[in-house]
Parts: structure tokens; C-alpha cells; sequence
């Protein structure tokens, strides 16, 4: 096994400790342009990483059972208010809309299927995913990252409890499962809040709307929302533990941290949104 | 082996290098630290101290030389090997770093639980004795952030030696505290060595608490060992950057000999 990714690069001074000021030299125009196009490849090699040192420790003892109970509440109970508030109200100006739309050219009566396609395969992943990402992730990244600038991390490697183990599993395990509970659950509400707005406002019939959705969305659809869900929920949870992991620099480093950490996250989400669906499709890939 | 025939010498550092890009920060370095002892290593800001520190507890692994415990080379040991070890020696932070999301008796009970198959009973007499022991028994359901510098001091002790750790690592225990707490922190080094029978490493820049406490002391100097020895034997050689050091300190001369000479 390689070496955990345990200790932090050292960022203080002391820790930069014995530097005569004519050894340190500055890296040149071409250097830092070199750093900043490498860094996207970096950061993935260093997630890549720590993703196999999580499945490394993830089926080695001891199975803390209380702590993945503990991130499932946290990341999944936690978020079902969240979930279902943003859910419903995605749900009712998608239903808004596409009743406005789709009566230019007199097809408001499919507005039920294309909802119900809409939140299965998309919105319902997506939306609870970046629901999840400012709500869970973010806390996660200041949590591990205070824990990072405070030594608690250094506290568990010297008494010998591996922190990828202690700290990452948990999270990560956790991500996977509530993720898709949340995205089913957003999509239950979702589909509330379209039916009650097609049917009660827009004098949608509720049979037709009901009957289109279930004609035209099947186990599939739901399947593939719930495949995203899981991959985004170990995404989501591995970035906010890297940028918490080796966070450096204090309080401002925390900060620092939890904002690239939200930031990658939506953009990992969006990015995997693409490729997994073009996976499932078996088109989009490639011309 | 008998107690009598125990090597006095428990860790010796034997020409330990460690370079972070080129920046060359340890520069063979080398020296022992005495069993059941209080060993010091002192110097400036900038000495290399604190990544000393973190060579030997294996925070990171050093580029070349050996960290030998008991004869078995730290520095290179890996993986399930270096887990196992662990456990020989505890670590004091700087600012304590006690799980704020614990409590002092979870904090306490945390290596016992993930270590030991002891009950849960077994594990709250031991912890109970340990805190009590140490004088913080009534804080036991206290959270860190409820308690003071000196306390949370005692508690990252009572954490680190539950196990009953052979070898005791304090990092800069001192700093961040105001003149009486200092006293109190160096009392408990003292205590800790004397009830829990441990090898006490400090690293500190804390002139006038090094001359309280130490048996032996090693002067790290830009990566570099200058001086290595008892206080007496310190203080005899100390020259340029040293005795620059004591006296920028603000120790006067006059304690620092007081102290080596009834340590010496």
C-alpha cells in the first residue's frame, strides 16, 4: 500500500524551518504557467487517490458502524428538508412553465410525462446532489479542514487510527447511499408540486397528467437518476474531504478550502451529469 | 532483560536528513534521548525542531538516516508495520488537539475504545482513574472548548498515555500560555514521567521551562545539533548562537546556572 496522504505539505514556518533566504527561489513566469495548466491534473490524481485509499480501508476492520449512522443522518436526514422545499418548488415552476410552453403548439397534455422523464433522469440527481453539496459538503471540508489546521488529524495517525479510514469512509459511504434516497425523495415532492400546479392552477386534467407520466417514464428512467445520485454522492463527498484533508493556512485556509470545495463539487456534478448519461445512452461520446 | 540491564539510551536519532524541494531542513542530525527522562530539544524559530518532531513520531518519513526505539528503525518502517508501533509512543500537540466534538472522557476513552476490547465498564474506571490521577476527574463530561489552556493540557496527557505509552512527545507545550499555567505545565511533564514511568520528549523554545525540567538537552541550530548533553554540560558549551539564544530569551544568567547546577 502507498503511503496514506495523511500528513499535510508543511505551510507554516516553522515547519518550513531552516531556509536560508538565498536557497528559496522563486519560480519563474513559465513555472507558475506550467503549475496553473498542470493543476486540474493534479487535483484529480490526488482524489483519484485518496478515492483507492478509501476503497482500500472501506473493507478492512474495524467497521465503525456508529459513524457511518452518524454521516447518514447527518448528510441524509439532515438534507430532507432542504431537499423537499427546493423539490417541491422546482417541481411547481417546472410544471408552470412547460404548461405555458407546450400549449403554443397544443401538447400541454404531455406535460406530466416530460416532468416525470425531466426529474427521474435529471433534475431530481442533480438538483438534490447540489442541495447536498452546499448543505453537507461544505460542512464536511470546514469540519475535516478545522480538524486538519487544529492537528486532530495528526492526533489520529499517532494514535494509530488511520484517518482516510476514520474520517473518509464514513462520508463517503454515506454520500453513496442517502444521495439517491434524497434524489427519490426530491422527486416524489417534485412531481407533487408539478401535479398540484398543472391540475389546481393550470386546469391540467389529473388523469391525463398522471396517465402520460405513466405511459412514458419507466424503471429505467428512475434507474438512471439513482445511478447518477450514487456516483454524484461519493463525488461530492471525496472532493469535500480531499480540499478538508489538506487544508493549510488557518481559518483563511478553511475558507479557502470549503469555497474550492463547493465550487469543484458543482462542477464535478455537471461534468459527470454529461458523461454518465452519454454512458447510459450509449451516445454523446464520441461522433 | 532486567530492569537493571535496560539500555538507559530509548530513542536514538542517527543522522537524520529531510529536505522539503531544496530546501535542506534537517542536516544529519543525531543525537539520544535518555529512558524515563526528560529529553528537550530547544532552538530557534527556524531550527527544524517542530519537523524533527514530526520525522520521529512518523508524520512523515524522513529522507535518509534512522530513528531507532528500542532498536527498531522507525524511519523505516511502512504501512501495517508503522500502525502497529504507533502505539509505543503518544504525542502532545501544541493546542492540545483534543476532538472538540468529544467530550474530556470520550477524548480519554477514544484510544482504549479503538485499541483495547475492554468493557465499556473497564473503560470508564480507566479513564476515571487516569483523569483522576492527573487531577481533571470533575471536567470529565466537559467539552474542550469549556476548558483552559493548563487543563486541556492535562487532558491531551491523559489521552496520550492511557495506553500506557512508553514514550511521550510534547510539542511546544508551553506556548500560548501565561507565566503560572507554564508552571503548571512543566509540573505535569515532571508528574507525568514520575507516575506513568514514560520517556518524556519536549520540544520547546521556552528558555526558562527547558532549565526547569530538563536531564538532557539537545540545541538545534539551522538543522544542524550544536550542542547535545545535561543542562550543566549545555550551558558549559554554550557559545555564539547559543548563549545569543538564552540571553535573548530574557532568562537571566543567574537562574539558567541556579538550574543546571541542581540539575547537573
Amino acid at each position: 500500500m502507498a503511503e496514506a496522504p495523511t500528513a499535510a505539505p508543511p505551510t507554516d514556518p516553522e515547519q518550513r524551518a531552516g531556509q536560508e533566504p538565498e536557497e528559496a527561489i522563486a519560480p519563474g513566469p513559465w513555472e507558475r504557467a506550467l503549475d496553473w495548466a498542470l493543476a486540474p491534473f493534479v487535483e484529480i490524481g490526488t482524489l483519484a487517490q485518496l478515492a483507492g485509499e478509501t476503497l482500500f480501508w472501506l473493507v478492512r476492520r474495524p467497521f465503525r458502524g456508529r459513524l457511518f449512522i452518524e454521516q447518514m443522518e447527518f448528510i441524509g436526514v439532515g438534507s430532507i428538508f432542504l431537499v423537499s422545499l427546493t423539490g417541491f418548488f422546482v417541481g411547481a415552476v417546472l410544471g408552470l412553465q412547460l404548461v405555458d410552453g407546450f400549449r403554443q403548439f397544443g401538447a400541454e397534455n404531455q406535460v406530466g410525462a416530460v416532468v416525470g422523464m425531466a426529474m427521474a433522469r435529471e433534475i431530481g440527481p442533480v438538483f438534490s446532489a447540489l442541495m447536498v453539496t452546499s448543505r453537507a459538503g461544505s460542512a464536511m471540508t470546514t469540519e475535516l479542514g478545522s480538524m486538519r489546521v487544529s492537528d486532530q488529524i495528526n492526533a489520529l495517525i499517532v494514535m494509530a487510527v488511520h484517518p482516510v479510514q476514520f474520517l473518509v469512509v464514513p462520508r463517503v459511504v454515506a454520500g453513496v447511499v442517502m444521495v439517491p434516497v434524497l434524489t427519490l425523495m426530491f422527486n416524489i415532492v417534485g412531481l407533487t408540486g408539478a401535479y398540484a400546479v398543472c391540475t389546481r392552477m393550470l386546469g391540467i386534467d389529473p388523469g391525463v397528467f398522471l396517465g402520460q407520466m405513466r405511459w412514458i417514464v419507466d424503471w429505467r428512467d428512475v434507474r438512471m437518476g439513482l445511478v447518477k445520485a450514487a456516483v454524484f454522492g461519493a463525488a461530492i463527498a471525496l472532493i469535500a474531504c480531499r480540499q478538508g484533508f489538506f487544508a493549510s493556512g488557518g481559518a483563511a485556509g478553511v475558507g479557502r478550502a470549503t469555497n474550492r470545495a463547493v465550487v469543484q463539487s458543482a462542477i464535478a456534478i455537471l461534468a459527470l451529469d454529461y458523461l454518465i448519461t452519454a454512458l447510459i445512452l450509449g451516445q454523446g461520446l464520441a461522433g | 532483560m532486567t530492569r537493571a540491564e535496560v539500555d538507559p539510551v530509548h530513542i536514538r536519532v542517527r543522522d537524520l536528513h529531510k529536505s522539503y524541494g531544496a530546501h535542506h531542513v534537517l542536516k544529519g542530525v543525531s543525537f539520544d534521548v535518555l529512558r524515563h527522562k526528560t529529553n528537550v530539544v530547544i532552538g530557534p524559530s527556524g531550527s527544524g525542531k517542530s519537523v524533527l518532531m514530526r520525522q520521529i513520531i512518523r508524520l512523515e518519513k524522513p529522507d535518509s538516516g534512522q530513528v531507532l526505539v528500542d532498536g527498531v528503525d522507525y524511519a523505516s518502517l511502512e504501512g501495517m508495520a508503522l500502525q502497529s508501533k504507533r502505539r509505543q509512543m503518544g504525542m502532545v500537540f501544541q493546542a492540545s488537539a483534543l476532538f472538540d466534538s468529544m467530550t474530556v472522557f470520550d477524548n480519554v476513552a477514544f484510544p482504549l475504545r479503538e485499541h483495547t476490547k475492554l468493557s465499556r465498564k473497564e473503560i470508564r474506571e480507566r479513564v476515571m482513574a487516569r483523569l483522576e490521577s492527573l487531577g481533571i476527574a470533575a471536567a470529565h463530561a466537559k467539552w474542550p472548548a469549556e476548558l483552559s489552556g493548563g487543563m486541556q493540557r492535562r487532558v491531551a496527557v491523559a489521552r496520550a498515555t492511557v495506553l500506557e505509552t512508553e514514550i511521550l512527545i510534547y510539542d511546544e507545550p508551553t506556548t500560548g500560555l501565561d507565566p503560572l499555567t507554564v508552571l503548571t505545565v512543566d509540573e505535569l511533564i515532571a508528574e507525568t514521567e514520575e507516575k506513568f514511568g514514560v520517556t518524556s520528549l519536549v520540544i520547546s523554545h521556552d528558555m526558562a521551562s527547558v532549565f526547569r525540567i530538563a536531564d538532557r538537552i539537545t540545541f538545534l541550530y539551522f538543522g544542524e545539533v550544536a550542542v547535545s548533553g545535561s543542562p550543566a554540560e549545555v550551558l558549559e558549551r554554550a557559545d555564539g548562537p547559543i548563549m545569543e539564544f538564552i540571553e535573548a530569551s530574557g532568562v537571566s544568567r543567574d537562574f539558567i546556572e541556579r538550574r543546571a547546577k541542581e540539575a547537573g
